[in-house]
């Protein structure tokens, strides 16, 4: 590794559902990163996801020049320097990839985010989904269980369906009653779990009008990737998407550490 | 963040009057109730309580009480016993939480005050300026407790205001008298009444002048602050208690003013609170927006209290006018231009709408005016979904993410 004797700056992005540590040296290169479920135990999931980041990176602890953590258990990081939030973070993070004005769209596992960013980066403004899961990952999660489907096949089976089946419902439940009552109408399970890939993406569009470029960011898109063809098909937008998007706020997150 | 989480807070000296002046108002009333010695009036917050000042009833308002359950958090606890006798959770929580505390016999009235239960009323007046549900929360306890229910009927959505509209408050004002008459056993008294409406006038003139303190920057108190110091203002309006308090709390703020006393220490970022308060939440969001070095400097709930149109020379007209002139009842052009006048005045950097999940009437955020004042104004605006008192609706993590990530947007520009 070239970069064993530079700076490094790490962010910890402990989310909801997983935590992700991006590595990066102070050229902006993402050196390592690792993305693990973040469990109960906050502290010490983000310990070894960064101890993992680091070497796969080869690098050790020493060279961490400064740490910020982000996301709902930031408070969590006991090797953080400081903290930002996951909406300043994920602003960062595709700022990085895309510097322009953008909308950014990051669904996570509990929450939804949609942030406007001028040319300069500066936010604008930005949403959270109400209280709300529908439209998280956390329903994808909770229809997967329902359906009985791994998670990792949503993605393909909703790219075989050849005719989608609406859903009306906001509420996760109500929706998974919906979801019976299609499969008990002999509705195909393809066509019903692009349905839910429709509700996710209804939900995410009634919270702010896009405007500019459109990012979409978070871990449902890293592993629903049909979501952004969804997403692109919709709106007839191209849609950017960062190379790691469930890193984006990470990513973020080192960027400020690296700003401090 | 992390290290700029320990703030030290001057406190108001004049709160520690303040707890006698508002002992000493439950003390009255809960005597007046054992023993019969004066009439019980029960008003809603912005119902005419100078008349029924003015005809010697003692007034309770059981939106204080509401507010109470709130800020005690007993009312999460208590919400679902109305909403069991049929009351929505989706309907005001003041209502549902005070119904709940009387079914369920629990007040924090006896945590503060040692006192058992609220005040039997011996009348039920309402005015539903504030919105409907003030109306059906007194026709309950009609219901219970076989007590006449008397009201006035607002006008609502008022752009311009017309003549009719406040010839009909004033009218359906003094329609009131010969019910209140009959209860008090009391003939109407006119001076006594101009002396309840100069009164609040004057309390009025003194919390207009308190909440204009913090226009001043750094700011010597916060919304927080205000939303506790305003409970005068509400249950004593109209009362020279009232005014002695305000003649009080105000010095002190000039005096902070003048040294440069700062609520929040550092004060970087001003904003403006639109909506109801999570009451809940106060000492939460007071510490959250302190440790942000933010400082909330106004808000439109606490203007609430503000009635420069009384006037003892015409006090069923002045109260007609100060009651259609309210905020509340006004239509969203009006209302756009009240929070644009507030900016001028306060120099905030940022709005924050409160959206109360049981308070449609004063969640101003439902009909895009966010969006239209950050274009008017040019500040950011971020909403925050909560209510007054039903903590099942709101997410704490989620709110005070969103408010952290708006003062990281505000240190952005």
């Amino acid at each position: 590794m070239g970069s064993m004797n530079k700076d490094i700056f790490v962010g910890a992005d402990v989310g909801a559902s997983r935590t992700k540590v991006a590595v990066l040296d102070g050229e902006k290169n993402l050196l390592g990163f690792c993305v693990r479920k973040s469990g109960t135990d906050f502290q010490k999931t983000a310990a070894d996801c960064l101890n993992e980041s680091l070497n796969v990176a080869g690098i050790s602890q020493k060279t961490v020049r400064r740490c910020i953590s982000t996301g709902y258990g930031r408070e969590n990081v006991s090797f953080r320097d400081d903290t930002k939030t996951e909406i300043g973070c994920h602003a960062r993070g595709a700022y990085h990839y895309f510097p322009m004005a953008i909308t950014v769209i990051d669904i996570g596992g509990q929450d939804n985010k949609v942030i406007k960013l001028d040319a300069g980066g500066r936010r604008l403004n930005f949403k959270m989904n109400r209280k709300c899961a529908a439209g998280t990952g956390a329903f994808l999660e909770e229809m997967s269980f329902r359906l009985d489907i791994p998670l990792d096949k949503m993605d393909g089976l909703a790219r075989e369906s050849t005719d989608m089946v609406a859903l009306g419902s906001y509420c996760t439940v109500f929706s998974g009653t919906e979801v019976l009552e299609k499969i008990r109408q002999g509705k195909k399970v393809s066509d019903i779990v692009k349905g839910l890939f429709y509700s996710v993406i209804k939900r995410v569009m009634e919270m702010d009008a896009l405007t500019e470029k459109v990012v979409m960011t978070g871990g449902v898109v890293e592993h629903n990737p049909y979501l952004v063809d969804m997403v692109h098909e919709i709106t007839g937008r191209d849609i950017l998407v960062p190379e790691h998007p469930q890193l984006t706020g990470a990513v973020g997150a080192a960027l400020f550490a690296m700003e401090a | 963040m992390t290290e700029e989480m320990k703030t030290t807070r001057k406190e108001i000296s004049a709160g520690r009057i303040l707890k006698k002046v508002m002992a000493d108002y439950f003390y009255e009333m809960d005597e007046a109730a054992k023993t019969g010695s004066r009439k019980i009036a029960w008003c809603n917050s912005v119902g005419p309580a100078e008349l029924l000042r003015g005809m010697g009833f003692l007034v309770y308002f059981p939106e204080n009480h509401g507010a109470m359950l709130g800020a005690t958090r007993m009312a999460t606890e208590l919400i679902p016993y109305a909403n069991a006798q049929g009351y929505s959770p989706d309907i005001c929580s003041y209502l549902t939480c005070d119904v709940g505390s009387y079914l369920q016999k629990k007040t924090p009235l006896t945590i503060a005050y040692g006192i058992e239960s609220v005040p039997r009323p011996d009348v039920l007046v309402f005015n539903t300026n504030q919105c409907r549900d003030v109306q059906d929360w007194f026709a309950w306890y009609a219901r219970e407790l076989g007590v006449p229910l008397i009201g006035i009927h607002t006008h609502r959505d008022i752009g311009q205001i017309r003549k009719y509209q406040i010839q009909d408050i004033a009218k359906q004002t003094e329609d009131l008298i010969p019910t209140l008459e009959e209860v008090s056993g009391e003939r109407f008294d006119m001076d006594r009444f101009k002396e309840a409406v100069a009164f609040s006038r004057r309390t009025s003139e003194l919390w207009r002048a308190c909440l204009e303190m913090a226009a001043a920057i750094p700011s010597p108190w916060t919304f927080f602050d205000a939303t506790i110091h305003m409970a005068p203002a509400v249950v004593s309006r109209g009362t020279k208690e009232a005014n002695e308090y305000y003649e009080l709390l105000l010095p002190e703020l000039q005096g902070r003013v003048k040294e440069g006393v700062a609520a929040v220490q550092g004060e970087k970022h001003r904003l403006y609170w639109e909506g109801m308060p999570i009451w809940g939440k106060l000492r939460a969001l007071s510490e959250q927006f302190a440790s942000l070095k933010s400082c909330v400097v106004a808000s439109t709930y606490c203007n609430s209290w503000i009635f420069d149109q009384l006037d003892p020379e015409e006090p069923f007209e002045s109260m007609g006018r100060a009651y259609t002139e309210l905020f509340i009842v006004r239509d969203e052009p009006y209302k756009q231009q009240y929070i644009k006048d507030c900016y001028e005045k306060f120099r905030f950097d940022g709005i924050l709408f409160h959206d109360a999940k049981t308070c449609p009437n004063n969640s101003n955020n439902r009909y895009g005016m966010p969006e239209r004042l950050s274009d008017k104004l040019g500040i950011p605006v971020i909403t925050i979904n909560g209510d007054l008192c039903d903590l099942r609706c709101y997410s704490e993590e989620q709110a005070k993410t969103n408010i952290e990530a708006f003062i990281e947007q505000l240190d952005e520009r």
